[in-house]
């Protein structure tokens, strides 16, 4: 069941459509990755899912029902332009966006001495924002767009400024999120978090929704047919219809290639041809990443 | 708690609770205090030396009167010597008082020349005996009318003598039916305070807003605010909290003030008191019970309650209007811009009011008091004056619904103006945000 659904969302700016006419399906406990390049309108759709903006046409339903003003104390948002009071302390902080979220003094209160014992940031209760470095920043930002348990959560650029320790753990905090339940949209122009996170995926080009669906479906519907073998052989010099060699490399005693397979021949006939000829190590079907999905996509 | 009231909260009390608001809300009464006493207590000290005044009387009614004291030497010569006195001011010889006519008729009829400033205390020395003079002057006149049984009359005259100093009042103002001038004074100082104040607090606490809604949409902290409040709320809070913050300024202020100058005048009154014969001290405990008199006897309830309305309106208004563009720029640099107008109009307000304390039925004062944009700082000259019902409640009616109409306006474009980074826009681009969904 689809936990958040936008139909023909469309929005207008002074001159520039924003967004045209954008339908998403985010299916519910999953991560869905919202992608596309730069100035897309990733961030229209998700301002309008927050209700921070209006559509002009189009509508957005939360758990099957259209979404109303008080959807936004079940949404964590972490906008991409992010920031914090400087000069206030941290748990100040912390304590005031919570309740913004509708917490109470005491809930947010309790919340916010799990999360910081999660974080181990502790120390931190009483050091003004100004204080601490982007990467402590994106913690305290991170803990207050989740602190309040929110059903949908929206991390827009989650891991730019925290070094790989702590986005593994940002990582695994967002696996933890979706094992309880909980909706996420990931919007990110890391392609191997959305491999790696992601069960769904929309890709945003040009105010439109130019590709959608599971994240492995995608990839394999982007197949090229290249398969990559890994031979213990010295050479490879074999001509052949079925194929044509792309590329050849020798590693240590091997020989890495890849080839193009021709559209009509089947993967095991071509892989007989290979296995007769030549003492094959290992062989594998080339699945496009979602990096070159997203190049191809857009560069077309 | 709702969004609204938490965001009031934050705004007021990170401001209240600053180092630099504690120390300018404590140091200024002290500040305003001492610049107000110091001046007062030096002239009340005596600068040593006698100074001597040439007292020309051509009604010859007056002169004798004046009886010198430790300080002032009156010396009375003949008219035709003027000239030849005239040339000594400055030197052995402060100053010239020259009396032309029955002051009775004429009360202009009196002038006194110096080369300095002449200090208040002669001023009042002079004032208080001839005041004394005339007023025997119109009651002996009153009673030789046979409009006022004798019997009054005497009464009348036996409060005087006794030196109340209430019922001299009193009696002047039955004589010409008029104000009295210490009480237009009273009125335009209480006036010229109060707008000063307004002024003050539209630009510190308007520029203390713009600079808050800069720093949040500087800092990028607007983005992950307006996810879950509103930006018409985080607008509003934000002018409530800044407003309440100038509220609870002006308050401690009128508080310490009030300690203070109570404080003061009593350290000031008890010299007095002990040491009693100096003329001059006793001519300042004079003046100063008068001017608390006429203090008093203005109507401040009604004046505060103005001041509030105007206050409010004028600080809403102005504020919408600073946040506004503050929304649509990225830094404190490309304000200007849009500042300049509005700080020119606020100038030309402060400026209009000033000139209203002169002529406070003028044209510039009455249209300059009703027009939304300077009534604010216009209108508290004129009230202490008492002006018609009508104009005060034109004038707050006008100013409400201006700023209503100005703060949806300002809402409409901070809602965009806060999300959009980038290069600063046109005024033109700012009136389509208006029409954003």
């Amino acid at each position: 069941m689809d936990y958040l659904e936008t139909t023909d969302v469309t929005k207008q700016f002074a001159n520039h459509l924003a967004l045209n006419k954008v339908s998403i399906q985010v299916p519910k406990g999953t991560v869905f990755g919202l992608l596309g390049p730069n100035g897309a309108g990733k961030t229209t759709l998700i301002r309008i899912i927050t209700r921070i903006t209006a559509p002009d046409s189009g509508e957005v339903f939360i758990d099957g029902r259209p979404s109303k003003s008080d959807d936004v104390f079940n949404i964590g948002y972490l906008p991409e332009e992010r920031g914090l009071y400087k000069k206030m302390k941290v748990g100040e902080q912390t304590m005031y966006l919570a309740q913004l979220r509708g917490l109470s003094k005491a809930d947010a209160h309790r919340e916010l001495m799990i999360w910081f014992k999660r974080f181990e940031i502790m120390s931190w209760y009483n050091r003004k924002v100004e204080e601490l470095s982007k990467g402590m920043q994106q913690k305290v930002q991170f803990i207050s767009t989740v602190i309040h348990n929110p059903d949908l959560l929206i991390f827009d650029e989650p891991f730019s400024g925290f070094d790989p320790v702590n986005t593994e753990i940002v990582k695994n905090e967002m696996l933890r999120l979706k094992d309880e339940g909980k909706t996420i949209i990931l919007s990110t122009h890391n392609m191997e978090s959305v491999e790696e996170l992601c069960d769904n995926i929309a890709l945003i080009h040009k105010s439109q929704v130019v590709l959608q669906g599971k994240v492995f479906d995608i990839r394999r519907e982007h197949r090229t047919n290249i398969f990559r073998f890994r031979l213990r052989n010295d050479d490879f010099s074999l001509e052949h219809p079925f194929f044509t060699l792309i590329s050849k490399e020798s590693y240590h005693e091997f020989i890495d290639i890849r080839i193009k397979k021709q559209p009509d021949i089947a993967t095991n006939e071509l892989a007989k041809l290979i296995f007769d000829n030549f003492d094959v190590v290992a062989y594998d079907e080339e699945i496009p990443t979602m990096n070159d999905v997203f190049i191809k996509t857009v560069s077309n | 708690m709702n969004t609204l009231s938490l965001v009031i909260q934050r705004e007021y009390l990170t401001r209240v609770r600053k180092k630099s608001f504690i120390i300018m809300t404590l140091l200024m009464p002290l500040l305003m205090a001492s610049l107000s006493f110091v001046p007062l207590w030096l002239s009340t000290l005596n600068d040593g030396g006698e100074k001597n005044i040439v007292v020309i009387d051509e009604t010859g009614m007056y002169a004798p009167l004046l009886k010198s004291t430790e300080q002032y030497q009156f010396q009375i010569v003949e008219q035709a010597q003027q000239s030849e006195y005239q040339a000594k001011i400055g030197k052995d010889l402060f100053a010239i008082l020259h009396i032309t006519d029955d002051l009775n008729v004429n009360p202009n009829a009196i002038s006194l020349l110096s080369e300095k400033e002449s200090p208040q205390d002669l001023r009042a020395i002079i004032e208080k005996t001839l005041s004394e003079k005339v007023m025997q002057q119109k009651l002996d006149e009153l009673s030789q009318s046979g409009n006022v049984s004798a019997e009054s009359i005497l009464q009348v005259r036996s409060i005087v003598e006794s030196g109340s100093k209430v019922s001299i009042k009193i009696m002047k103002w039955d004589e010409d039916g008029t104000v009295s001038e210490s009480s237009a004074e009273i009125a335009s100082i209480i006036g010229v305070v109060f707008t000063i104040l307004i002024y003050m607090f539209i630009l510190m606490y308007g520029n203390m807003v713009m600079q808050a809604v800069l720093e949040e949409k500087k800092s990028r902290i607007v983005e992950v605010m307006v996810s879950s409040v509103k930006p018409v709320k985080l607008l509003i809070g934000k002018i409530i909290g800044i407003g309440l913050v100038g509220i609870t300024q002006l308050a401690i202020w009128g508080v310490l003030l009030g300690f203070l100058f109570t404080g003061l005048s009593a350290f000031i009154g008890a010299p007095v008191e002990t040491t009693g014969m100096s003329a001059s001290a006793e001519m300042g405990d004079f003046d100063m019970q008068a001017a608390l008199n006429s203090v008093m006897s203005v109507n401040w309830i009604e004046i505060l309650v103005y001041f509030l309305l105007f206050f409010i309106g004028g600080y809403i208004l102005y504020a919408s209007i600073f946040a506004m563009f503050a929304s649509a720029v990225n830094s404190e640099e490309d304000t200007s811009q849009f500042m300049m107008p509005v700080t020119l109009i606020i100038m030309f307000a402060f400026f209009a009011g000033f000139y209203s304390v002169s002529n406070p039925d003028g044209p510039l004062a009455f249209w300059a008091s009703l027009i939304p944009f300077s009534s604010p700082i216009v209108m508290m000259v004129r009230i202490p004056f008492g002006i018609p019902l009508w104009e005060k409640i034109l004038a707050v009616v006008l100013l409400y619904g201006t700023f209503i109409l100005i703060s949806v306006i300002a809402a409409k474009i901070y809602r965009v103006g806060i999300l959009m980074y980038g290069k600063k826009p046109s005024i033109k681009e700012m009136i389509k945000w208006i029409k954003y969904k």
